[in-house]
């Protein structure tokens, strides 16, 4: 296809100098936390074996480990609820953030008269208004979904507010001069100039769906036959089973590690041929 | 097309201003009265001092900025893509590939069935080759060389075949071998389907190597000082700029620019 090589594009088939240091940085970045982890773990177990310190105070690793063992399939379908209300408290910040930005960028008058309410939303402690959102939505899960949405849409909205208007001036002087029409600078233009906001934005949204998923389940309490994984970390707080409680813990953050790390894949994938974010590690 | 004996038929002219003036709501003053004819073919460079309205000069005849007084009058059809824009940065969109940046001003002016669109599609990969970046058809600008990238937003600006190209300061922020490279290609891509070109610039050198008529403003507040014909030889190319005359030509653009810039 190319009849001369050029700065800058990466020449196939020649592993190059660059790359292998690449994968050894790459293996250093899995190798270095990962002996940070069992370290950290060791010393634990030493501590805890040496001190005597009762489980229901600091439980070893390994009775941690035997109760994600023993109680691992029950815990496992608490947390598929949990993450449920997450991923679609996820998807509607999405899609109803994505919209609210793109309202405000067509119109500045909207912009400049709902933001200040969307940024109450989103400084109001979640905790606070939880029991009555749930007072008022009889549904359960869309009680739990609304309280993830609120604490989750808010970074969506923002990001993707200023990605809107963040247009090149120079490509929007184009447009008019090839006589675009509002929507053909939208779809062409502002749209893909903000789809780095954007991702930006869902990479944190991830995280915090899953705090505010977590935090209305806390306040919910309720059990029944949906049980999620915060009701579970509370039900073993009372009954004293520490290690379960922090094997619901240990589920959580691996959740939380996934989500980031599926939503990073994401927003490198679709950016990957353009931006500099994910640009930079392909030239390198 | 009976002219008399001695008699040269007047060129059309494409572009007109009249007392053209540009203030901006700061109070600045950028133009004070632009008074300029350009006929159709030429290679008109308006060469001028940083900061003194060249560049407002060039957005008021793409329309993209209205004059505070007089008339910017462009003879030629209304219709979109008559007019190409070149600016000083590539101003090209990241996401798409070199042939779809060109393809923008076919894409903005929509409703082309199957059959223009594989007509557009050739258009922009013969604009493409133009520029001499056959091979990179689907390279991302991220790809591409500073010098590439220009290249790319001049396949642009030439996709629609138009009348009139507008060119602001496209190779200031080049280095010295790509600008000559580019000058080259520029003036072989004029010769070739003779557009009239406006090309703003500051460097003399430049400007003579590359035109046939010569436009000096002063400082800021900008006006036209000086209207020169340059009379070198066509097609130019190297021997141009080691000739006497280019050599006589520069020595006096540079002169009047020092007195614009001295006695204004």
């Amino acid at each position: 296809m190319m009849n001369r090589p050029i700065a800058g594009l990466p020449i196939a088939g020649r592993p190059t100098a660059g790359r292998q240091m690449m994968t050894s940085r790459l293996g250093l970045r899995i190798a270095a936390p990962l002996a940070i982890g069992i370290l950290f773990l060791a010393l634990w177990e030493a501590a805890v074996r040496v001190s005597g310190v009762p489980q229901y105070i600091l439980p070893a690793p390994s009775a941690i480990a035997r109760s994600l063992w023993t109680d691992g399939p029950s815990l496992l379908g608490s947390l598929w609820v949990t993450l449920q209300i997450t991923l679609a408290a996820l998807a509607a910040a999405a899609v109803i953030g994505g919209l609210i930005a793109l309202v405000f960028s067509l119109s500045r008058i909207v912009e400049i008269s709902l933001f200040p309410y969307a940024v109450i939303l989103q400084v109001t402690p979640i905790v606070a208004i939880a029991p009555l959102i749930i007072i008022w939505i009889r549904v359960p899960f869309l009680a739990l979904l609304t309280c993830a949405w609120i604490v989750a849409f808010f970074p969506i909205v923002s990001n993707t507010t200023v990605g809107l208007n963040s247009a090149d001036r120079n490509l929007l002087a184009l447009f008019r001069l090839y006589g675009a029409s509002r929507g053909q600078v939208l779809w062409f233009l502002r749209m893909p100039t903000a789809l780095p906001y954007f991702l930006a934005g869902l990479r944190i949204s991830g995280g915090l769906a899953l705090i505010g998923a977590v935090v209305a389940e806390f306040v919910a309490g309720t059990g029944g036959a949906e049980t999620g994984l915060a009701f579970r970390i509370l039900e073993a707080g009372y009954r004293l089973a520490i290690p379960r409680l922090f094997a619901a813990l240990f589920l959580l953050s691996v959740t939380g590690i996934a989500i980031y790390l599926v939503l990073d894949f994401l927003s490198r994938r679709l950016l990957r041929n353009w931006h500099e974010s994910a640009a930079g590690e392909a030239e390198e | 097309m009976v002219s008399a004996v001695g008699e040269v038929e007047p060129p059309s002219p494409i572009l007109e201003l009249h007392g053209v003036t540009k203030r901006f709501a700061s109070g600045l003053e950028a133009l004070a009265g632009i008074d300029l004819g350009v006929a159709r073919g030429e290679f008109l460079s308006v060469l001028g001092p940083s900061g003194c309205g060249k560049s407002t000069l060039l957005r008021i005849v793409a329309g993209l900025t209205p004059p505070s007084a007089g008339t910017c009058r462009l003879l030629l059809d209304n219709a979109p893509g008559r007019i190409g824009f070149v600016f000083q940065d590539p101003t090209l969109m990241p996401w798409s590939t070199v042939t779809n940046n060109v393809l923008l001003p076919f894409r903005i002016a929509g409703r082309a069935g199957g059959e223009e669109r594989a007509t557009q599609r050739e258009r922009a990969l013969a604009a493409v080759r133009a520029v001499g970046l056959g091979g990179f058809e689907d390279a991302y600008p991220h790809q591409l060389s500073g010098g590439m990238r220009m290249r790319v937003s001049i396949a642009r600006a030439l996709v629609t075949g138009p009348d009139l190209l507008l060119l602001d300061e496209p190779f200031a922020a080049l280095d010295e071998i790509t600008r000559l490279a580019l000058n080259d290609d520029l003036l072989r891509l004029w010769e070739r389907h003779r557009p009239t070109i406006l090309f703003v610039t500051h460097s003399v050198f430049e400007s003579v190597y590359l035109s046939t008529r010569i436009a000096v403003m002063s400082a800021r507040p900008g006006r036209i000082v000086a209207d020169l014909k340059v009379e070198l030889p066509q097609p130019r190319g190297r021997v141009t700029r080691t000739s006497a005359g280019y050599a006589a030509m520069c020595d006096s653009v540079s002169a009047r620019l020092a007195e614009a810039m001295g006695g204004a």
